[in-house]
């Protein structure tokens, strides 16, 4: 069995919300605020709600789709905001871009619902990541496949979908370790192919479980 | 001595059955760097409230993570309450008149508690508008300052609101129970639920046979739908519109209705509620109507658990409780949109919300109709609250903020 030269060293996180200042009533001011948020706001209300919302594998791949659909009841509209995947983007700048488009395009072709109010607000908050490690370090497969078993949520969420943003949204904690230290580049990108849409972080933990003891067994 | 002393002790390793051994393991790591370091909560009262409730389960779970943390409550007469108490519905909207005497009442005692509280922890938690001027007793040193607002400051009388704000400014920060309670303000806000004890009396688990005992006693049948609605016999919570909601279901189903809360006998605005209650049910012996004495929180457990539904149609809402606790027991809910129940119901995901007596009655059909589709939301509400709304992960937001302001981040 391999042993990695750098070990991974398991870390968990803990997320803070802070309110914004800003907020929107209506989806014309939703634009502005998709304009205007920060870079922070984007990634909480479209990387974080998969964290908070793991357990939901249907219609609710962000929180700008989900209050679309439920306070405006445009479901066109959220329909396609649902429809963007951040595994597709390379930054935040460049998924804040195609969200404003979206909701632009929609308020333009559509300038009646634009400015009818909703039946909530919607607040723009940000995360902020708190993290200690849990000093537990591993070299090898069985024992990563260890630590990974009995992650907390949070931790699985840190290391598998948050970490995106510090890696540019292509790869994932996990992958990169698996890939570069330990040299099993199929078993990276099966684990990095793993659908965050319709899993909920268990059934992905489950899946990447799977994918490892098959992996070993071919050792 | 203002110090509490909390009397209930559950070991943290019990709530590893409910949330999972990494949970705890998670505690036990980010509470590792705080070892030791102080900290102190104060608010205006150790029984009775949702705060004390919260605190009298938080304060031990932290001890056990070696936190140096004491919880300690703020003394006043009656004129200070009665003060406090007007604050209160007036920072909630209601129409209020402020006196300048009021403003030196309000001083005066939070000036007394500076000289008798230590407020000398490394991180000081002051709970709600009471104690909100001990900010006064900030030395110029390290320390880290935050005000938890329990309450809904959306609409604040703008006489009492302009007096709180220049203390609250001076916070290092401020935690809100629903986004929507915040105010635009000059110090960092983060968001803070409230939480429920899944081990407490109010949502342990609970053997069939008690539950079946308790039913038994109201001659409420189990074999029918039963729709149940926990709260205080109050206005804002629309008994009256629930029984509306139910005649019409009524039509459909061969359902009862439970509406449960505490004893009215000391309350008067209470017991005239309840009068208008027993009215509207016009002895229909399908609505049962309970006083519970003191809440009666294994009472409440099992009706909860009995349920086909629970409904929360309250007209105004502070986060509102009683929905995560019907959750926590995979129960469908419909609810109202206000307050904090939108944090709790993600329409059509953990619940259904409803906007009218009319509205409500056409979900609680819906639900019936479909019991898979009820029985998923009550799934995905279970695991809502076990991700947003338990004791434990409060605990854990804790842990983050103090790690967050002793980082500067």
């Amino acid at each position: 069995m391999n042993t990695a030269e750098t070990p991974f060293d398991f870390v968990t996180a803990s997320y803070l919300t802070r309110i914004g200042n800003q907020s929107a009533g209506t989806l014309a001011e939703l634009l502005t605020g998709l304009e205007h948020c920060s870079d922070a706001s984007i990634f909480h209300h479209t990387f974080q709600t998969l964290g908070t919302h793991h357990f939901l594998t249907e219609g609710f791949s962000n929180d700008f789709a989900q209050w679309v659909l439920a306070s405006t009841n445009r479901n066109d509209l959220a329909e396609q905001l649902t429809a963007l995947d951040i595994r597709d983007y390379m930054s935040i700048a460049a998924l804040r871009s195609d969200l404003c488009r979206v909701v632009r395009d929609f308020c333009d072709a559509e300038p009646q619902f634009a400015a009818q109010s909703g039946l909530e607000r919607f607040y723009f908050c940000e995360s902020v990541e708190v993290t200690v490690p849990l000093g537990r370090s591993t070299r090898n497969l069985d024992e990563f496949r260890e630590g990974l078993e009995h992650l907390s949520h949070a931790s699985f969420y840190f290391h598998f979908i948050s970490s995106r943003l510090r890696l540019q949204l292509q790869t994932n904690d996990f992958s990169l370790w698996l890939s570069g230290s330990l040299g099993l580049r199929t078993l990276a990108d099966s684990v990095n192919q793993i659908d965050i849409y319709t899993n909920t972080l268990d059934s992905a933990r489950t899946k990447m479980l799977r994918l490892i003891d098959r992996e070993r067994r071919k050792a | 001595m203002s110090e509490v002393l909390t009397a209930s002790r559950i070991p943290l390793e019990n709530y590893a059955e409910v949330v999972g051994a990494g949970e705890i393991e998670e505690l036990r790591a980010l509470a590792k760097p705080l070892r030791g370091r102080s900290i102190e909560m104060i608010n205006s009262t150790a029984v009775g409230g949702g705060v004390a409730e919260i605190l009298n389960r938080l304060v031990p779970l932290a001890e056990e993570l070696d936190l140096g943390i004491r919880w300690d409550v703020m003394k006043g007469a009656e004129e200070f309450f009665d003060v406090t108490k007007s604050f209160h519905n007036a920072l909630h909207g209601e129409p209020y008149h402020a006196k300048p005497k009021d403003f030196e009442i309000f001083l005066s005692y939070n000036e007394q508690n500076r000289a008798t509280l230590p407020l000398d922890g490394e991180f000081v938690v002051i709970h709600d508008p009471q104690p909100a001027a001990l900010i006064d007793a900030r030395k110029p040193s390290s320390n880290h300052w935050v005000w938890r607002c329990h309450i809904d400051l959306s609409h604040p009388n703008r006489a009492v609101w302009d007096f709180l704000e220049k203390f609250v400014t001076r916070y290092d920060g401020a935690m809100f129970s629903s986004p929507e309670f915040s105010r635009q303000l000059s110090i960092p806000q983060y968001l803070f639920y409230p939480a429920i004890d899944p081990l407490s009396e109010k949502n342990c688990p609970l053997d069939s046979e008690f539950i079946e005992q308790v039913l038994r006693r109201y001659q409420i049948d189990p074999q029918r739908p039963i729709l149940t609605q926990i709260s205080r016999f109050d206005r804002l919570k629309d008994p009256v519109g629930v029984i509306r909601a139910y005649r019409i279901v009524k039509r459909y189903f061969d359902c009862q209705l439970v509406l449960a809360g505490g004893s009215a006998s000391d309350d008067p605005e209470g017991a005239l509620v309840l009068k208008d209650v027993l009215r509207a049910a016009e002895q229909d012996p399908d609505i049962k109507i309970l006083e519970l004495p003191a809440w009666a929180p294994l009472e409440v457990n099992a009706l909860q658990r009995a349920s086909t539904i629970v409904v929360q149609k309250s007209l105004r809402e502070g986060f509102g409780l009683t929905v995560s606790e019907a959750l926590w027991k995979k129960k469908p809910v419909v609810a109202s949109a206000v307050g904090g129940i939108p944090s709790q119901i993600i329409h059509k995901h953990t619940g259904l919300l409803a906007h009218s007596v009319e509205g409500t009655a056409y979900q609680i059909r819906f639900l019936l109709s479909h019991p898979q589709i009820a029985a998923k939301l009550g799934e995905n509400g279970h695991e809502h609250v076990k991700e947003n709304f338990l004791i434990t992960q409060k605990l854990k937001r804790y842990l983050a903020l103090f790690l967050m302001l002793d980082r500067g981040l």
